[in-house]
């Protein structure tokens, strides 16, 4: 009785380490680009995008990616989650030298198909694009601000929102960092880059 | 039984979701459209059919009192194989089902079918029975999720027909249930008159 379930654990486990090895790359690879896609999606035109790097805010780290068109720096993608209704919504946030935002992506949610879900549709995503927060404030509009809610998803909507804003408030920190002395922010670049290696 | 009868009767006389009332977990938790409902039929067809085939070849080996846990390992070997291969290689797919392909090895119909009829019966015959009750489970899934994608959302597979906003309420868990009864009453009427 025990040698039998022995040998059936042994030879299972044995399967699951075979296949384990032989997926790994493909799921980390898949994980790497999904993450790239994304960082692409919502910044504006650049051609070298630095290796992940993070910043602490009022005591949260964000992940970030700074974009260059050649010396210029043009904007980050900045890794930004909530809780909205049903878990955590991940969110990448893509925010110009000036200061607006040049797209959002959804990273991962678990919001209710159908409802909060509808925050990954453009129809409610591309209201974010171009966003000046000096002008228009980040805030569903019943609450006070400018940013039209999905129908029966105020709190995947309010979420959403808040992602997006404390974006907006890491990228005052990252541009302050990247803006500093230009040798210093050369070796922020490569540190980051080695610690994620 | 004839070979091609074991497959028939997983579609209509066995039909594990719509006669036998079977694995309602997932049935109703991942219906909230046909792609989800499809995708979770397949995936847990594939499970059954290894998992009825390799017990069907071991089930001699095993003394009686120690089976289930037996079978239950078997069962959960194929489903985390299953989860490794989905996330390598479908990970759009792995994201809306990664929640339930877990859930797969509590699902009573494959170890229903392992008690049932994997452990009398041969390795072709349990092969079988596994594509016929599999489809069958594939089949309900997918007309579920077609049903409350058209209701709810005013697609089916994606495309939406009409831009107007469905029913909500058939996306969400009511209307599951809802959706599910009205359908077993339709084939109950369809399966009475042969």
């Amino acid at each position: 009785m025990v040698l039998c379930l022995l040998t059936i654990c042994f030879v299972c486990s044995a399967l699951l380490a075979g296949v384990n090895v032989l997926t790994r790359g493909p799921i980390e690879k898949g994980r790497v680009a999904k993450v790239e896609k994304a960082v692409a999606a919502v910044l504006p035109p650049c051609n070298i995008v630095s290796e992940r790097q993070e910043i602490e805010v009022d005591g949260v780290h964000y992940g970030y990616y700074a974009a260059r068109q050649d010396a210029d720096f043009v904007g980050c993608a900045i890794e930004s989650s909530t809780i909205g209704f049903g878990g955590v919504l991940s969110l990448m946030v893509g925010i110009a030298a000036d200061g607006s935002i040049s797209g959002t992506q959804v990273l991962s949610h678990s919001e209710t198909p159908g409802l909060g879900a509808k925050c990954t549709d453009p129809a409610f995503s591309s209201q974010f694009k171009g966003w000046d927060s000096s002008v228009k404030k980040l805030e569903v509009r019943s609450k006070g601000g400018d940013v039209d809610a999905i129908t029966a998803s105020t709190i995947t909507s309010r979420a959403y929102t808040l992602a997006v804003a404390n974006a907006v408030r890491a990228f005052r920190d990252i541009n302050a960092v990247l803006n500093g002395d230009s040798v210093e922010e050369q070796n922020e670049i490569t540190e980051g880059g080695q610690t994620n290696e | 039984m004839s070979k091609l009868n074991l497959i028939t009767k997983g579609l209509v006389k066995e039909n594990p979701t719509f006669v036998l009332l079977l694995g309602m977990c997932p049935t109703l938790a991942t219906t909230t459209s046909a792609i989800n409902g499809m995708s979770m039929g397949l995936a847990t067809m594939f499970v059954l059919i290894l998992s009825n085939m390799a017990i069907s070849a071991i089930a001699r080996f095993i003394p009686d009192k120690v089976r289930i846990p037996a079978y239950i390992v078997v069962i959960a070997t194929f489903v985390t194989l299953l989860q490794f291969l989905m996330q390598a290689f479908v990970p759009t797919v792995y994201d809306t089902l990664g929640l339930f392909i877990p859930l797969i090895v509590v699902n009573c119909i494959i170890l229903g079918r392992a008690e049932a009829f994997a452990n009398k019966n041969g390795v072709i015959d349990s092969a079988l029975d596994g594509i016929g009750i599999g489809l069958g489970f594939t089949i309900a899934l997918t007309l579920l999720g077609m049903v409350r994608e058209i209701l709810g959302n005013l697609s089916v597979f994606g495309w939406k027909f009409c831009q107007a906003d469905g029913v909500l309420a058939f996306v969400l868990a009511p209307g599951a249930f809802i959706a599910l009864a009205y359908l077993i009453v339709v084939f109950k009427k369809l399966t009475e008159k042969k």
